[in-house]
């Protein structure tokens, strides 16, 4: 296996569940909510699916527990935002840290365990081609997962009547209300269906990335799966894009730093962080004629009776 | 059955005052039924928690130490918060306000630097902290860039940046390969206030901040303007307030205050620069700046509550094996504790039993 071919593959892998997270909280803010709790989510998905896969030795049952663990915490600020109509970056900052403690209460007890990683896909003679074999035929299912993810949201949003009523509840919600739409309803599906997908997102760093948990493993990949939103201008198709350009800002940095460049490891790595930075600011400038975002996003909505 | 929020003609005041009394009793109940999940004793584990640390005064004096930096950067968050601007890098703000003190603690290091140093550090600590809050400011101002999302990526970054000080050009020579730098020299140190004990004058310095800020809101145009811009961005343009410009000076007081809080930590109660000099201070103080309900006194009454959160939680680990987790466990419900009653002082909940027909639009 040439290095190039290595580098592709951990590119990829890297980037998955900054693309499950991110597709899931894309969905969540086209409904009008911001949960800025995507980081929370993600890290007590990585506990409650190594530690489902541990008990079980199954990484699908280790999938569907961080599924559940992510759903279960987007309820908690479903209740809090819209149902109480609390400010929503409150909230989902609140997520992130009980998020947090909770992933290091669950997790106490697998520190240090191992599992056996997910298998990846082996079709004889595909899989075999030299060069694009492996890479386009030997991914975990993860991977092929988080591509028909962003594709089945694409033709959700775009293509199906729902999608286009969750996007006009936020874009504006007086007028989806007003036309006898849920919204309320609406958003608290939106915002499930994040939390399903950063729960799966977190689980595939334990289940796929590295088999085993460590506290704090997200390492603010669910805030970055945040920016990835903004970046893609609210578009499924650019998050792809999006999330493979930050996969290969991680892993270049980690190439480069066992290549001993002479520049410290600390600088590497802030790298990811540093790019996200500037790609937040490169993006919002080119938007000199208005914002791309959902009218409504973080907004509150009562509705009058 | 169905929960409904109807507004309420104008802010409740009452509830202003007990919803977090509220929140607090909720927290406490939820809290009981996870030590009963984890196999502790609630009352006895509620007793090592919150009683126990208020009747020995080396935890009391620990207390306000603790109490000290939450203090100080809920009060500067809560600024911007009141201005509707969202500063959450204050744990990047703290840290890099402690490696711009430490330099000139590490640089006068063995030299004959006079007592002058001490309050040359603390300037570099507010003035550190405050350049890197204006990072995300300025971000948002020019580019219109997440002010979320810019002031916590340079959290990590400025958690890589102290990691790689104190492991290479900063580090002790004579530190066994630990990653510190050397002690801080005694002029380099903020003192204590008591011979032998632990209270410094960090303490001293936040309720000054704290009565500044009293002052700055209830008593001043700024203070009024960043209320305004914060509750009505348009009233508060037609009252011809430049709301770039408070976010510009918010963040930088709010970053101001946590490199000072940042510098006092390290030159006062952890003595030399090191990381993990900071148990997460910097989102705890967001948990402050709500449970104070963005007023000065309530964050310093709130900041003297968490603290005591993180000195039980200590103690509790210690006395009955409870995971130091806990502790964020507890500071985030408490939060979302906070948050929920907060809606009673805007609305009013109603339950609908439905009569016939179940009306729609509401989950």
């Amino acid at each position: 296996m040439g290095l190039l071919e290595a580098i592709i593959l951990s590119v990829l892998a890297a980037s998955t569940p900054l693309l499950i997270a991110a597709t899931g909280e894309l969905v969540t803010e086209r409904a009008g909510v911001l949960n800025l709790g995507v980081e929370g989510m993600m890290i007590v998905g990585a506990a409650c699916g190594f530690g489902g896969a541990w008990l079980t030795g199954s990484t699908i049952i280790g999938a569907l527990c961080g599924i559940v663990a992510g759903t279960l915490l987007s309820l908690i600020f479903a209740m809090m935002t819209l149902g109480l109509a609390v400010n929503q970056v409150a909230t989902g900052l609140a997520l992130t840290i009980l998020g947090i403690g909770l992933s290091g209460l669950i997790g106490a007890g697998f520190v240090g365990e191992k599992i056996t990683p997910a298998p990846h896909l082996y079709i004889p003679g595909l899989t075999d081609i030299p060069l694009v074999g492996r890479i386009l035929f030997g991914e975990d299912a993860f991977v092929y997962f988080s591509l028909a993810l962003v594709i089945g949201v694409w033709l959700f949003l775009y293509r199906t009547r729902t999608g286009l009523v969750l996007r006009a509840v936020g874009d504006n919600h007086v007028s989806a209300h007003a036309l006898g739409y849920p919204v309320l309803r609406i958003r608290m599906f939106a915002v499930m269906f994040g939390g399903a997908c950063a729960g799966l997102a977190g689980a595939y760093l334990p289940l796929a990335y590295t088999p085993f948990f460590i506290p704090g493993m997200t390492a603010g990949r669910g805030w970055i799966a945040l920016a990835l939103v903004v970046f893609s201008s609210w578009r499924p198709a650019r998050l792809v894009v999006g999330a493979y350009l930050f996969g290969a800002v991680t892993i270049l940095q980690l190439h480069a730093q066992g290549a001993g460049l002479g520049i410290p490891s600390q600088f590497m790595s802030a790298l990811p962080y540093l790019a996200t930075v500037i790609v937040l600011v490169l993006i919002s400038r080119a938007r000199t004629g208005g914002s791309t975002a959902p009218a409504a996003l973080g907004t509150v909505f009562v509705p009058d009776r | 059955m169905q929960l409904v929020l109807e507004k309420r003609a104008e802010r409740s005041n009452t509830i202003a005052l007990v919803s977090p009394l509220i929140a607090i009793g909720l927290t406490i109940v939820t809290m009981s039924i996870l030590f009963a999940i984890l196999g502790k004793n609630p009352i006895s584990a509620l007793g090592v928690y919150f009683i126990d640390p208020l009747t020995d005064s080396y935890s009391l004096q620990e207390i306000a130490v603790k109490a000290t930096p939450l203090v100080m950067i809920a009060i500067g968050l809560s600024l911007c918060y009141l201005a509707n601007v969202w500063n959450i890098g204050a744990e990047g703000q703290f840290l890099v306000g402690a490696v711009a003190g430490s330099w000139l603690a590490v640089k006068t290091q063995g030299t004959d630097a006079g007592p002058w140093v001490m309050p040359a550090m603390l300037l570099l600590g507010a003035a550190g902290g405050a350049l890197y809050a204006l990072i995300p400011a300025l971000c948002k101002v020019r580019f219109g860039a997440s002010e979320i999302l810019v002031s916590l990526m340079l959290v990590y970054v400025a958690d890589l940046f102290l990691d790689y000080l104190v492991r290479g050009p900063w580090r002790d020579p004579a530190g066994f390969n630990f990653p510190t730098t050397a002690e801080f020299d005694p002029v380099a140190t903020v003192p204590v206030l008591i011979e032998g004990g632990r209270l410094h004058l960090g303490a001293v310095i936040t309720l000054l901040v704290v009565a500044a800020a009293t002052v700055l809101l209830g008593r001043t145009i700024k203070g009024f303007e960043i209320r305004v811009v914060g509750a009505a961005p348009r009233a508060a343009r037609f009252g011809g307030f430049n709301s770039n410009q408070l976010i510009l000076l918010t963040f930088a007081i709010s970053g101001a205050l946590a490199g000072l809080a940042g510098i006092i930590e390290v030159a006062g109660p952890v003595g030399h620069l090191q990381p993990g000099i900071s148990p997460g201070y910097g989102f705890t103080a967001i948990i402050v700046a709500f449970l104070g309900r963005l007023n000065p006194i309530g964050i310093l009454i709130a900041g003297l509550f968490l603290a005591l959160t993180f000195i039980g939680g200590e103690q509790a680990q210690i006395a009955m094996k409870i995971p130091l987790d806990v502790t964020k466990v507890f500071q985030g419900i408490l939060l979302f504790y906070v948050l929920a009653c907060d809606s009673l002082i805007l609305y009013r909940f109603r339950l609908i039993f439905p009569s016939r027909k179940v009306s729609r639009g509401a989950a």
